[in-house]
């Protein structure tokens, strides 16, 4: 039962996905974009979580994480990027 | 290829753990297709995957935990990591949104933000111009 269950919750999700991805190429704005960007994040990280369950091994569990980073760091980056210009200023920082 | 040999209550839990957890994030994605403007998508996105997410990964721990007899460490601290910068991550994006003047959806009544940021830049142009004459 639970193999199915998975395979479901694995093409939801990949239907989430590619709905986020639609957003990534057409969205209007470039915030837009961020923030769908942001939100693939969140939903492969949800992808390997489902993904280990299935292949019933606790081995990918440290790609979360890397993910998890990985896709913060880049959503502040961008977002900062696009505030003043630069990631990293040295300005008083408000 | 589930190794929880016939524990039905535990395979119950978890199976609606993640089908919760899958529907809150596609319901997420619809808000992102759907609504009209910048905020009320980032308003769709960070709550909805930040449960969703909780709910797939607590799914993930109560199943290895009771299938392996492993208490994953990496699960409880890929929660509490995206517990945290998720909603970091959405404000972010949003500050950084209307400071660059993206525009809100026509059906927007008032922006009280804007007239704050307004005299906020007046106070700091008066800030900054005696440093400049100095210099």
């Amino acid at each position: 039962m639970l193999d199915t269950i998975m395979l479901i919750a694995m093409f939801l999700l990949s239907l989430s996905l590619l709905l986020t991805l639609y957003r990534i190429i057409k969205g209007p704005t470039v915030h837009d974009r961020i923030l769908a960007l942001d939100s693939v994040g969140y939903i492969v990280i949800g992808i390997v979580a489902v993904l280990s369950i299935h292949l019933d091994s606790h081995a990918y569990l440290e790609t979360i994480l890397l993910i998890g980073i990985l896709a913060f760091l880049s959503t502040i980056a961008l977002s900062r990027y696009m505030e003043r210009g630069v990631v990293i200023g040295r300005k008083r920082s408000d | 290829m589930s190794s929880l040999d016939g524990n039905v209550v535990i395979e119950w839990i978890v199976a609606i753990l993640v089908l919760f957890g899958t529907a809150m994030s596609l319901l997420s994605s619809f808000g992102l297709l759907r609504l009209p403007d910048v905020y009320n998508r980032a308003h769709a996105t960070t709550k909805a995957a930040t449960l969703g997410i909780l709910a797939i990964l607590l799914g993930a721990f109560i199943y290895f935990f009771f299938s392996h007899g492993v208490s994953s460490i990496r699960l409880l601290l890929g929660i509490v990591f995206v517990f945290l910068t998720a909603p970091v991550a959405g404000h972010l994006i949003i500050r950084s949104a209307h400071r660059y003047g993206s525009p809100l959806a026509p059906i927007s009544v008032q922006d009280d933000l804007q007239e704050l940021q307004k005299n906020q830049k007046e106070v700091d142009d008066e800030k900054v111009r005696p440093v400049e004459a100095e210099s």
